[in-house]
């Protein structure tokens, strides 16, 4: 169990940036997600601690110890991979043993270790069987308990549940989890599925283009998100964007589809006409008397709730989730509670907070 | 009725080229039993005579009688025997360790030496014969059971086909054990050996009876009697018409050539046939 600090950490192949200057200090025994779009270089900061591959620069220390010029076997921490990487002609119990075999411990110590987890995963009956007559939750038990037996300072999981069927993807995610706090140990964990991220993770960093748009607990990603990209790419539906300026000496915002809203948290900086984007997750939205009159293109209804989908007069897409049944017409009136605007900056993108 | 009817062309078109590749061994087989006289009118016996002990004992013991007489088959079939498991264990280890390094090591010059590995396939022993005879003349080895195996072991063939094996090899597996802390050559043998074992078993096959079959190699660099090989001998036997040639030693002979090969296919398909039902992913 330990503490990882990351400081500075770049990484380039060739002339193209994958990653511009991470900065990660992960406490003892958190469990730090890390989440973005395909190619953000969400995977490469993963291997760049597992010491798969090189930094270009920056620091890396595990309980306060450079590693970036350690073996990832020097490093004492374990990875979890997404297709499991189980030695497919070594049984499980010798999958499960051949990193401490290695090590060169004795072999009472392995066969303990072992057993061991082997109970805390449920898979004592698999030992004796190969990785191919493994079903895929059992593969990723096996893939987890090969990482514990090294009782490694570090977990690393590199999307370790996008290979299994959804059903199995939220059991094997609560149980994960859960081991993760039983056990204590500090974990790294990389996803692009925002629902895994929110569920999992103490912290979640929001990758974006190489950058770490946001490094905070679920909920204030969620409640505060730091730009757009992190407003729309975590919440689901998406969070609507809606373009206006700021009005009325910064207490308000006129919208491009029409109506003024007042801020219920005080004035933003800035003179009037200033560009702003206006964030509003789907599921603050209103039906209410008086409000702009949306189209609709398209209903969902989702059981406990609906998703509705239009446009607004002004060109742009809307998006509102109601609880219970939608009205049948053609057409609805939305309101824009005000305590449930985000405001960004209409250039940068960046939040701004009164 | 019907589906019998649509099987039986198929049928007779298996059956035509299982003759035609039975035929000649089962003249020879026959012809193994005769005495020299009875083949040597011409005639094609089909039924066993009834001379086959003494033509193997003569073939084991002695390898003939007379001009052509050559060391006896027990011999020969050693000299071929070490011969083939040379090359192919040599060409097996050579190609397996060079197909490692071109794919698993980043080092300058890598896809040179990959590409020199890949030209020489269009060299065979053949082409590049005189230039070998001349390197294994002057390093001593003319006559020798090294000169005779280590200019056939140089493979490109099996290089290749490792290569393309190795490539198919999730990259995880090698960062698995990286994470494990084995050492390349702790990879190599713990995770990639057991890995190729179904292709190794192929390639020993496929290369056992390419070396078991070398001739002109054979008889350029080796004319110590006790070093003959059975193919080599065996075309010896045969003389150019001035005397008669012991047909039946020749055609004994010929059978026993035939047993270590046959042997090693049968014994190797255990393994062919493991290979196929565990496919490994």
């Amino acid at each position: 169990m330990a503490s990882l600090e990351v400081t500075g950490l770049t990484k380039s192949f060739g002339p193209t940036h994958v990653l511009h200057g991470i900065d990660l200090a992960v406490e003892d025994g958190e469990m730090i997600v890390i989440v973005g779009a395909s190619g953000c270089g969400k995977s490469t900061l993963l291997r760049i601690v597992a010491g798969l591959e090189t930094a270009t620069s920056g620091s890396i220390r595990i309980a306060g110890r450079e590693v970036a010029a350690l073996e990832p076997a020097e490093r004492d921490i374990a990875m979890v991979f997404q297709n499991y990487a189980l030695y497919p002609h070594m049984t499980v119990e010798q999958n499960m043993a051949y990193g401490l075999r290695i090590r060169g411990l004795p072999k009472a110590e392995i066969a303990r270790r072992v057993a061991e987890a082997a109970g805390l995963l449920g898979i004592e009956a698999l030992l004796a069987r190969r990785p191919r007559q493994l079903s895929g939750g059992q593969r990723q038990r096996v893939a987890m308990g090969r990482a514990i037996v090294r009782e490694p300072k570090l977990f690393l999981f590199d999307e370790p549940l996008s290979n299994l069927d959804a059903k199995l993807r939220v059991q094997m995610r609560a149980e994960i989890r859960r081991l993760q706090r039983r056990l204590g140990v500090t974990s790294l964990f990389v996803t692009h599925d925002q629902t895994e991220a929110m569920t999992l993770g103490d912290r979640l960093v929001v990758m974006h283009a190489g950058h770490a748009a946001q490094i905070a607990t679920p909920m204030e990603i969620w409640a505060r998100p730091a730009d757009t990209y992190v407003a729309g790419f975590i919440g689901s539906p998406a969070m609507n964007f809606l373009a206006g300026t700021l009005t009325e000496g910064g207490h308000a915002v006129a919208l491009k589809a029409g109506p003024t809203l007042r801020f219920a948290d005080g004035p933003r900086t800035g003179g009037e006409g200033r560009p702003l984007t206006i964030g509003i997750r789907p599921e603050h939205m209103d039906l209410a008397e008086g409000g702009i009159p949306m189209p609709l293109d398209l209903v969902e209804p989702l059981g406990s709730e609906t998703v509705l989908h239009g446009r607004l007069p002004s060109g742009e897409a809307l998006v509102v989730k109601l609880a219970g049944p939608a009205p049948d017409a053609p057409s609805l009136p939305v309101a824009f509670p005000a305590s449930a605007l985000h405001v960004f900056d209409g250039e940068t993108g960046k939040r701004l907070d009164p | 009725m019907k589906r019998w009817l649509s099987s039986l062309g198929p049928h007779l078109w298996l059956l035509l080229g299982v003759l035609v590749f039975a035929t000649p061994i089962y003249i020879t087989l026959i012809g193994s039993t005769h005495d020299a006289s009875t083949i040597g009118r011409g005639d094609v016996p089909l039924l066993p005579g009834s001379h086959a002990v003494e033509n193997y004992t003569a073939a084991w013991v002695s390898g003939g009688s007379g001009r052509f007489a050559v060391s006896p088959a027990s011999r020969m079939l050693l000299n071929s025997t070490i011969m083939a498991l040379c090359i192919a264990v040599g060409k097996i280890v050579i190609s397996l360790l060079s197909a490692y390094a071109v794919v698993f090591f980043r080092f300058p010059g890598r896809m040179i030496a990959f590409w020199t590995i890949f030209m020489t396939l269009m060299l065979p022993v053949e082409v590049r014969i005189i230039p070998t005879y001349q390197v294994i003349v002057s390093m001593d080895l003319f006559n020798s059971m090294a000169g005779l195996t280590i200019p056939l072991i140089a493979s490109a063939t099996a290089t290749l086909l490792f290569r393309q094996f190795f490539l198919t090899i999730p990259d995880e597996y090698v960062e698995a054990a990286k994470m494990d802390g084995a050492g390349p050559m702790r990879f190599f043998r713990d995770i990639l050996l057991p890995l190729s074992v179904t292709n190794i078993a192929a390639l020993f096959v496929i290369l056992f009876i390419y070396g078991w079959n070398q001739y002109l190699w054979p008889l350029l660099v080796v004319n110590d009697r006790s070093l003959e090989t059975i193919v080599v001998g065996m075309a010896k036997m045969i003389g150019t018409g001035e005397a008669q040639n012991e047909w039946n030693v020749i055609m004994a002979m010929a059978v026993l050539s035939l047993l270590p090969p046959v042997a090693v296919v049968i014994f190797m398909q255990r393994w062919f046939l493991k290979g196929l039902t565990e496919t490994e992913k």
